[in-house]
Formats: C-alpha cells, sequence, structure tokens
C-alpha cells in the first residue's frame, strides 16, 4: 500500500500537501480517526491496517471494487461483526470528542451501537408494524412516554421522505411497503435514536433510480445533523452525494481525499485507473 | 407418483372421517348431541347409562393444558437457546438428545409416570392420587418438547440474518433481538409448533391411559386421576364389546370428539399462517 501511496502521481497538484490520511489544512472537525485498523474473518485478513479521518457532518463514501473490504470497514464501526464468532479487530476508532476506540474488547458493542445507526444493502425491516419498526429504536433506548415516542416516529419518517406515504397507515405490517419504502423506512428506524454516525452499505443497490434520488436528496438534507459514512460501488453516486472519499483495493486504503479532487485529481494511479473505469 | 401419494392420503383420511362419521352416527341417532355434549357423567357401560363427555373432555383438556404449560416456556426458552445462543457444538450434541426424547416410547413415558414420577411427587404435593391427571400432564409436557423445540428452532433459524443484524444495530441485546425480532419473524411456525404440540398432546394414548387412570371423573383438582378420551377408546377397543351395540358406538363418537378437536387446531394454524405469511 505504501509505496502506491507515496508514488508521485503525473497530474498530482503540487501544491497539495503530501498526507492524505489525515485532515486537510480546514477548521472541519474530525468525528473519528480510524488508525491502522486490521480486520480478521477468522484466519482471513480482509482489513490490512486502514487510517483516515472521518468529518463531523460530512458524508464520506467509501468505493472500491468487489470484494475489497468496503463493507468489512463500515462493520467495524458498529461491531457488527461481533456477531460472528472468528471475527478479530485490531488498531482504533476514535471517537472525538469523546476519546474511546470503538473496536476495543473493552468497550462494550452495545454501546456503541447506541450512538451509530446502519443501514443495509437490502431493505431489512423488522416483520413488525411501520410505527413499531421505527419506534424500536426508542424502545431499546428506554423511551417508552406515548407522546415522545409518537413525535420521534413521525419526525424521523418525516427526514426520511417517507411520512407523507405512510402517516394513514402507520399499523400496517411494513412487508407491505414496496422496497424503495422498505429502505426509507429502515433509515427512518436508523434515525429515530438520533444517531451520532449513521453507516449506509450500498443503500441504494436494490432500488430503482426514483428511489435512489429519493434517498440521495435524504442524505443531503440529513447531514446538517449526522455524520455520514456510505458504501457504494456507484462512483457517480459517491460523486454527488459525498464531501470525502475513499477508495480501497484488497483490503487496503488506496487513497483518501476530498471527493472532488479523488475524482479529478488523484494522488495514486490506481485510484485515477479505477475512477475512470480501467479497472474494478 | 406424488399425485398418486397425494390422492392415496386423501382417499385414506376420506376413509376414515366416513368411518368415523359413520359409525358414531348410529351413536347420535340414540343419544341426542345435547345430552352428549351437556350430561356430566360418562357410564356407557352401567345398567342405567349416562353419555356425558364432558368428564373425559375436561380430563383431556387438563392433561393437555397442563402439558402446554409446560411445553410452551421450556421449549420457547430452548428454542431460543438453541438458535440464537448455542454454538454449532452445543447444538450438536443438544438435538440428539432431543431427538431421543421423540424416540421413547410412550409407554415407557406412561410407566415413569405411574410407577416413578407419582410416588416422588406425593412427597411433595399433598393429596395427589396414584391415578392423576398433574403428572402425567408434566410428562406429556416433556414428551412434546421436541416437537415444539425442533420445529419452532427450524423457523427461527430460518429467519434471515439480515434481520438479526438490523435489530444488533440498532444497540439490541441477543434476548431483546430473539423477543421482539425472531420470534416474530418465526411468527407462524412458531404457532405451527404450539398447535401441532397441542394436538399432539389431546391425542396421545398411552401416557395418560397408564398414569391418569381409567374412571370417568368431571374434575377441576388435577390431583385426581380421571380417563381422557384416548384412555377411554383404549380401554373399550382393549375390551369384547360386541360391534354394533351402543357401547361400541360410543368409541367412534368420542373417536370424532378427537378428530374434531385437532382437526380444528390444524385449522386454526392453517388459518394463522394465512394471515401472518412471512414474506422475505
Ligand atoms: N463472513 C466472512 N467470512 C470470511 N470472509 C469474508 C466474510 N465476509 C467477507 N469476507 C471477505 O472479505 C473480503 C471483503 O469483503 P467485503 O467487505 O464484503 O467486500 P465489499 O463490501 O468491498 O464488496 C472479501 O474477500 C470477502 O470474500
Ligand atoms: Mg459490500
Amino acid at each position: 500500500m505504501s509505496d502506491s501511496m507515496n508514488a508521485p502521481h503525473p497530474i498530482r497538484d503540487t501544491s497539495g500537501d503530501q498526507t492524505m490520511t489525515q485532515a486537510p489544512a480546514t477548521e472541519t472537525p474530525v468525528r473519528a480517526q480510524v488508525r491502522d485498523l486490521k480486520f480478521w474473518y477468522g484466519k482471513f485478513q480482509a482489513l490490512n491496517g486502514v487510517s483516515m479521518p472521518i468529518y463531523d457532518r460530512k458524508v464520506t463514501a467509501i468505493i472500491g471494487p468487489s470484494g475489497c473490504g468496503k463493507s468489512t470497514l463500515l462493520r467495524c464501526f458498529n461491531r457488527i461483526h461481533d456477531l460472528y464468532p472468528g471475527s478479530r479487530y485490531n488498531g482504533e476508532i476514535n471517537l472525538a470528542p469523546e476519546g474511546v476506540n470503538l473496536v476495543d474488547k473493552g468497550i462494550d458493542p452495545i454501546l456503541v451501537r447506541l450512538l451509530v445507526g446502519m443501514v443495509f444493502q437490502k431493505p431489512n425491516p423488522f416483520p413488525k408494524s411501520i410505527f413499531e419498526n421505527v419506534a424500536a429504536g426508542l424502545y431499546v433506548r428506554g423511551i417508552r412516554n406515548r407522546t415522545e415516542v409518537e413525535g420521534r416516529v413521525e419526525e424521523a419518517l418525516t427526514q426520511a421522505a417517507l411520512w407523507n406515504e405512510v402517516k394513514d397507515r402507520l399499523s400496517k405490517p411494513a412487508f407491505e411497503l414496496s422496497g424503495g419504502q422498505q429502505q426509507r423506512l429502515c433509515i427512518a428506524r436508523a434515525l429515530a435514536p438520533k444517531p451520532k454516525l449513521l453507516l449506509l452499505d450500498e443503500p441504494t443497490s436494490a432500488l430503482d433510480p426514483i428511489a435512489t434520488a429519493k434517498i440521495e436528496e435524504l442524505m443531503d438534507s440529513l447531514v446538517k445533523d449526522v455524520t455520514i459514512l456510505i458504501v457504494t460501488h456507484n462512483l457517480s453516486q459517491a460523486a454527488r452525494i459525498s464531501k470525502y472519499t475513499a477508495f480501497m483495493h484488497m483490503g487496503d486504503l488506496i487513497e483518501f481525499a476530498e471527493t472532488e479532487q479523488l475524482f479529478t485529481n488523484p494522488a495514486v494511479s490506481r485510484t485515477q485507473d479505477y475512477v475512470t473505469g480501467r479497472f474494478g | 407418483m406424488l399425485f398418486a401419494c397425494a390422492a392415496l392420503s386423501v382417499a385414506i383420511t376420506a376413509a376414515i372421517v366416513w368411518v368415523l362419521v359413520s359409525e358414531s352416527w348410529m351413536f347420535f341417532s340414540q343419544i341426542p348431541l345435547v345430552t352428549f355434549l351437556t350430561d356430566t357423567q360418562w357410564t356407557p357401560v352401567f345398567t342405567n347409562a349416562r353419555y356425558g363427555i364432558l368428564p373425559l373432555l375436561t380430563a383431556t383438556l387438563w392433561a393437555a393444558g397442563i402439558a402446554m404449560a409446560v411445553a410452551t416456556p421450556l421449549g420457547l426458552v430452548l428454542s431460543i437457546y438453541l438458535s440464537e445462543f448455542a454454538g454449532p457444538r452445543v447444538r450438536e450434541i443438544l438435538k440428539p438428545i432431543l431427538e431421543m426424547l421423540a424416540a421413547v416410547p410412550t409407554v415407557v413415558f406412561g410407566y415413569f409416570a405411574l410407577l416413578f414420577l407419582t410416588p416422588l411427587a406425593k412427597q411433595f404435593i399433598p393429596g395427589l392420587s396414584g391415578f392423576n391427571l398433574l403428572v402425567p400432564g408434566f410428562v406429556l409436557g416433556i414428551m412434546i418438547l421436541p416437537y415444539v423445540v425442533t420445529i419452532s428452532e427450524d423457523a427461527m433459524r430460518a429467519v434471515p440474518m439480515t434481520l438479526r443484524e438490523g435489530a444488533f444495530a440498532l444497540g439490541m441485546s441477543r434476548w431483546r433481538t430473539a423477543f421482539s425480532v425472531v420470534i416474530p419473524g418465526a411468527f407462524s411456525g412458531v404457532t405451527a409448533a404450539y398447535l401441532l404440540a397441542f394436538s399432539r398432546a389431546v391425542g396421545e394414548t398411552m401416557i395418560v391411559a397408564i398414569a391418569a387412570g381409567q374412571n370417568p371423573n368431571l374434575t377441576g383438582d388435577p390431583r385426581e386421576g380421571a380417563a381422557t378420551i384416548t384412555a377411554y377408546i383404549v380401554q373399550m377397543s382393549l375390551g369384547d364389546l360386541p360391534h354394533g351395540t351402543l357401547a361400541y358406538s360410543t368409541i367412534f363418537a368420542t373417536g370424532l370428539v378427537l378428530f374434531v378437536i385437532t382437526l380444528g387446531f390444524n385449522v386454526l394454524g392453517f388459518v394463522l399462517r394465512r394471515k401472518f405469511r412471512e414474506a422475505y
């Protein structure tokens, strides 16, 4: 990884600074700093030491060819890997300002998940009503007051641009919604507890263009309040919605930069090859 | 071939129903249905014979009810444990043990209840008769446990992992995930397991015939012995009642009641299944 990262690039902007894995000289605060993060599925190492900042209330996209470790990286942020025996983390994801390392063995994964929301590739609504789906995360956090729950369910559904479509059938099973609606429901479910960090793993890959556009718009408005980390294999989507982009390849972070720079003027030739469609 | 099998099983079922109905016809042509359903005494071989199904029916429901009271919580905990907590190794040990339990001849369970458990239970439960409903009900519960656990565990394991991930990502614990996502997701299968188990408990013969006694007894006290419908049928079938007598036809009349109950539960299961069909 290091050789290609430091390799000079023919069209590299000479005024840019040398380090790609640290904050550029702006005042944007960092919400989490990933440091030398490694991950193993049993004996197989899927992340080989990833370091990158996650900027507060910005959209950061993770791109790269299939199987490069995008989901693996994302799923470290809420320790969902802990569900499966044989998972092993090494390194750090340090939350700022809390100053805790999310992947530290001593940190209870449930506490991590109370801070972090996640939306999956395939909509996975619970076998419950629309209302109960959105309220589920509130109940987990001990929020049971009826008016508060109702208020936050409405708020989350509104944020997810679903309220108008479902307000008259909140008690209907979530399975009755269309795929795009289900995915927005899952977004509302993740938003209702007001997470600090929202993880999205290819949230639009199973959706049609109209539903996709809705969800992209949604992220644009959400990012005022929440830090968003999104995995996508759709490059134009990354270019449209993200402020920063991380490009991964075979478990390595190849390049991290502002999205515009990564797409127009990448520092590493492999990034160039990938974003111009020459491989992957 | 498949069609032939299906046709054969339909034909056999139809034949059974026909025999049951036609043989009971003679009974109901002499004993009014209202008497049969409301009379509180069942003494078909006495000189002043009475034909009230209630004593047999209540004994049946007592035994099956006690069995369900044992099998429901145990079965739920065990199937949740097996599907959500146990590693593959524990499962490999526990499941064969459960299957062995299902392979024990019910005669053995019956004598175990009568000769071992009842004397033991007598020391703790004052007023427990040698023949009683409590102990065979309990043993019946143990007997149906493997059915409950195997079917509901299968249903729970069929709930997709993505649903569990969604629950964990919201910060739910394993137990909470099991109760608020996995069980609702496996609702039809779990319900089917309990309905089937109840049918089996109602239809089970040897345990109650051996350990609950053969004396029709309308009672509200499960410490007393009482003949169930199945115990009565066994008793009568083993006797040498001449074919064509009213006493002989009671076998079919009571058999018909048994059939109606189990059919009712199967239909209920079917309806529930239709209503709550899970779509993944
Ligand atoms: N549960 C798992 N067990 C073992 N290997 C896995 C598992 N999940 C993913 N992998 C492997 O880890 C690598 C990265 O996978 P993933 O993060 O899902 O890739 P991406 O999301 O970028 O397509 C792949 O080589 C994949 O085969
Ligand atoms: Mg992936």
